[in-house]
């Protein structure tokens, strides 16, 4: 299980942040969406649910 | 097939990233489309998409169907001529809540009450947001717009009720928190003979949000989580805990009326008295 994000397609809205409920993710200073703690990461799949960029996926 | 895999197939490559705003729901709900062709495997040949004009009606762009990418409000009469062309389409529009309730709001009532078999997704976000956060007939009553900087006055549409009452046989709602409801409720419209509108209540962070004190896209999403009610606990609830909150799920569905391209087929039968 493995984190996949494709940062040519993020814009940084934070959805994916928000809804991570082991604060895997972070907006970093270029306003994208960066794996902070990618070792907590339980693979719930809430970011890629509802990423509106289809810039993050979870890799079972 | 992942996510990943479903983005790949469906979107036109090289499109992405798409031109919706950062936080825009309109992308989880075109997901959410081709999530729904995945799961009941259809062909890519024989799906067409048709959209009007707006931020939602971009969509048609994207997807690697047939598309037409129709005029203001107009998505309904294009998709009921290629339907009664060729019924054997899958026919799936894609409008707004002001192309499809405003500018093309007539369209909408009279394809209802013909219950002809396409599969109408309304992107509401509750805002014309292409042109500049015009507040449309499904701005919530009291919410704040461009043009109503002292906050709409005008009742808004509750479209489910409306095209219920005009004559749909499906329809359904939900919203971009509850994608995966989402998902499931457009594969059910896809797959019902008649017509179904699915009501999708999507964010707009930019014209509707910065507004109303919800910029943030993720605060969008948590007032739709917070707002919004399955359907079997919402029958359960009584008016005064409803107020203000919104059923989602599968609303309404009648499978006991004829649907109009069967009853045109069977009206050339009769005209040509049993010979073509």
């Amino acid at each position: 299980m493995k984190l996949k994000l494709i940062t040519a397609r993020c814009k940084g809205c934070g959805v994916c942040v928000n809804f991570c409920p082991k604060k895997v993710l972070a907006i970093s200073e270029v306003e994208k969406c960066e794996a902070v703690h990618p070792e907590l990461c339980i693979g719930c799949g809430q970011c890629e649910l509802r990423c509106p960029d289809y810039a993050i996926f979870v890799e079972k | 097939m992942s996510m990943e895999q479903i983005v790949d197939k469906y979107f036109r490559p090289g499109r992405l990233p798409h031109i919706w705003c950062p936080g825009c729901g309109n992308g989880v709900v075109t997901g959410c489309i081709c999530k729904a062709v995945d799961k009941l495997g259809l062909d890519q040949n024989e799906v067409v998409v048709v959209s009007g004009i707006g931020c939602s009606s971009r969509a048609s762009g994207y997807l690697d169907f047939n598309t037409v990418h129709s005029a203001h409000g107009r998505a309904l009469p294009v998709a009921t001529g290629v339907k009664l062309a060729e019924p054997r389409l899958k026919v799936i529009v894609v409008t707004g809540d002001g192309d499809c309730t405003a500018i093309g709001g007539n369209h909408l009532i009279h394809a209802a009450r013909r219950n002809i078999d396409m599969t109408v997704v309304l992107y509401n976000n509750s805002i014309y947001g292409m042109t500049g956060g015009q507040y449309s007939p499904m701005t919530p009553l009291g919410s704040k717009a461009t043009t109503a900087p002292y906050a709409t006055i005008e009742q808004d549409f509750d479209v489910t009720e409306l095209v219920k009452a005009a004559g749909a046989t499906f329809v359904a709602r939900a919203t971009t928190f509850h994608a995966q409801v989402l998902a499931d409720v457009i594969t059910k419209g896809i797959q019902h003979k008649g017509f179904a509108l699915i009501e999708a209540v999507a964010a707009c962070p930019t014209s509707f949000g910065r507004h109303n004190k919800m910029p943030n896209p993720a605060t969008l999403m948590e007032w739709q989580r917070d707002h919004a009610v399955m359907k079997a606990a919402w029958d359960k609830m009584d008016a005064a805990k409803r107020e203000g909150k919104f059923p989602i799920g599968v609303l309404y569905e009648d499978t006991s009326r004829k649907e109009y391209t069967g009853a045109y087929e069977e009206l050339i039968a009769r005209a040509q008295g049993g010979k073509k």
